[in-house]
């Protein structure tokens, strides 16, 4: 059997706490993720998908409920003792990277991801025929442009560069909130093939929110959709298998 | 002849002003009022320090520690108590001018007859203006090695990277909040330092000392980024140094034009708004070309 990896209990959590605006978005949701799932996340806007991803990196503090990771408590862990085991990558490109900071920079700040930083010289050099393979795996020029800040590369190479960064020092849990959404058809396909190809490689344990009902099907072993801060359907291997983006949508409009 | 190596060397001595604002107006990228505060705060300590008999350069280098805390108050102010940074940094500003009274005992303290860092054997045997030549130069050859040094390692990169995305840089674990405090204690720290300095070097410290203090360190920054264009990070912070001393250039012209010492703040402020707009500027009439050209001496 696989061992649960990450485990969220009975997790609420609300914004404009204490105000007439007050609103639960998370509502007694409960979820396992167990190690090597590779998980879709389905759901209308509001239903809380980027939020329980908050509550998961850390950004937002849960009112009630546990987060584990392997049975250890981290629901008061901060943001940066966090990323020890998480990485994400954003929707939008420009927050995945730092834009006055060249490829190679980015990179090597993304490699000790979670660690201590010390006074000690960065030694980027040493990196950079590595960085320079790295990239090429790619396919997207990346590895010509070590040298460039990545505030001039395209929307695409900069999301594909903050995928990598996202892998480049394995997470336990990677956190993909719709990294392709805001790419032209043809890049976003592109990217998410890569994405998927190396989640399989390195058997990472994966969350992707996604609006592409086919992406959703296509890719990964388990498939959730999130209503009201709730998981309404969870199925994985053979039954997600099954699936078709008809059956998706006659449940869609069933819990409407 | 004189007045241009007065101007090198007093360029050289506020430089350390430009450095220690970079650190925060350029790569934390925001406007820290505090130094308006620091500055005095500076001269204030290393005067009294001085004057109570300590070592000149130990004063000095209190002064450092003093204004380092005064950023350390701005850093808190900001990162934990949520106050936006332009008021945190004039809350302390505002702050420390009723601290620098408390310290100097009256709104101006002499020098005069006491051991400053220019009276050194060495120093003073020099022809005029060429001690602050030297030590400006001492110090900012150490000053922009360590920074330089500083931001090429792990933790200098995590540094340019929370002012850069602050987003990335909390998701790849940097506490973003330390890096904030420390930027504010360095620069805080240097724009005292800076302070230190020129008291020595006028032989007094005013409580009044602070006022258009960011206006100048921004100058130094401004005008080094508008004369020498594309640079990288680490020709940026030697281009503070040069354009700290082109500033004094020009208020030397100003001067020299007959305006009076009173009219320097407004110059500077004009100075300064004109090279800021540059870039609306140039798209009219590439004028940062014309001024590139201008100071370009190797065509």
């Amino acid at each position: 059997m696989t061992k649960p990896l990450l485990e969220l209990k009975d997790v609420v959590l609300k914004v404009n706490r204490h105000t007439p605006e007050e609103i639960t978005i998370l509502n007694h949701l409960n979820l396992t993720v167990n190690d090597g799932d590779f998980i879709t996340l389905l759901g209308s806007n509001g239903a809380g998908k980027s939020t329980l991803f908050n509550a998961i990196g850390g950004d937002l503090t849960i009112d009630s409920g546990q987060i584990l990771l392997k049975g250890k408590d981290i629901s008061h862990e901060s943001v940066e003792k966090r990323t020890r085991f998480l990485a994400r990558v954003f929707q939008d490109p420009k927050l995945g990277t730092a834009p006055r900071m060249n490829v190679a920079e980015n990179l090597l700040l993304a490699e000790r991801r979670g660690q201590r930083r010390r006074l000690a010289p960065r030694r980027l050099n040493k990196q950079l025929e590595r960085y320079e393979k790295i990239t090429a795996t790619m396919h997207n020029g990346l590895d010509q442009r070590l040298t460039t800040a990545t505030g001039n590369l395209s929307g695409g190479q900069r999301q594909a560069l903050s995928f990598l960064m996202a892998t480049l020092k394995r997470p336990e849990i990677l956190l993909l909130d719709e990294h392709t959404a805001a790419l032209d058809p043809q890049t976003s396909q592109d990217l998410m093939h890569l994405t998927n190809q190396r989640v399989q490689e390195e058997k990472l344990t994966c969350l992707m929110i996604t609006h592409h009902l086919e992406d959703a099907l296509t890719y990964g072993n388990r498939l959730i959709v999130l209503h009201h801060g709730q998981v309404t359907f969870d199925v994985s291997g053979e039954d997600k298998a099954a699936l078709t983006t008809e059956k998706l949508y006659s449940f869609f409009a069933d819990i409407e | 002849m004189s007045l241009i190596v007065s101007s090198i060397g007093q360029g050289l001595l506020w430089a350390v002003l430009g450095v220690g604002l970079f650190l925060t107006f350029r790569i934390l990228d925001f406007a820290d009022m505090t130094v308006e505060g620091t500055f005095p705060l500076g001269a204030a300590t290393a005067v009294m320090a001085i004057s109570h008999g300590m070592d000149p350069l130990l004063a000095t280098l209190l002064a450092f520690a003093v204004g380092a805390l005064a950023g350390l108050i701005t850093g808190l102010l900001y990162t934990k108590g949520h106050i936006p940074i332009l008021l945190a940094g004039i809350l302390v500003m505002t702050a420390c001018y009723s601290v620098n009274l408390r310290i100097m005992g009256r709104a101006n303290v002499s020098l005069l007859g006491k051991n400053t860092l220019f009276k050194n054997h060495f120093l003073a045997s020099l022809p005029q203006y060429f001690d602050s030549v030297v030590l400006g130069t001492t110090v900012m050859v150490i000053i922009t090695t360590v920074v330089i040094y500083f931001l090429q390692t792990e933790l200098g990169q995590g540094f340019i990277a929370t002012g850069d995305n602050q987003t990335m840089a909390r998701s790849l674990g940097i506490n973003t909040d330390n890096m904030k405090i420390m930027g504010l204690m360095v620069s805080n720290g240097l724009i005292a330092f800076g302070g230190a300095l020129v008291a020595q070097n006028n032989g007094f410290a005013d409580v009044n000392m602070g006022i258009g203090i960011i206006v100048i360190a921004l100058a130094s920054i401004i005008i080094g980024e508008v004369a020498f264009g594309d640079l990288t990070l680490n020709q940026r912070l030697i281009a503070v140094t040069l354009g700290s001393i082109l500033y004094r250039f020009v208020l030397l012209i100003v001067l020299k034009l007959g305006f009076q010492a009173n009219d320097l703040n407004l110059i500077s402020a004009i100075i300064l708004a004109i090279c800021m707009m540059l870039p609306v500027f140039k798209n009219v009439l590439n004028f940062k070309h014309i001024v590139k050209r201008g100071l370009d001496t190797n065509d």
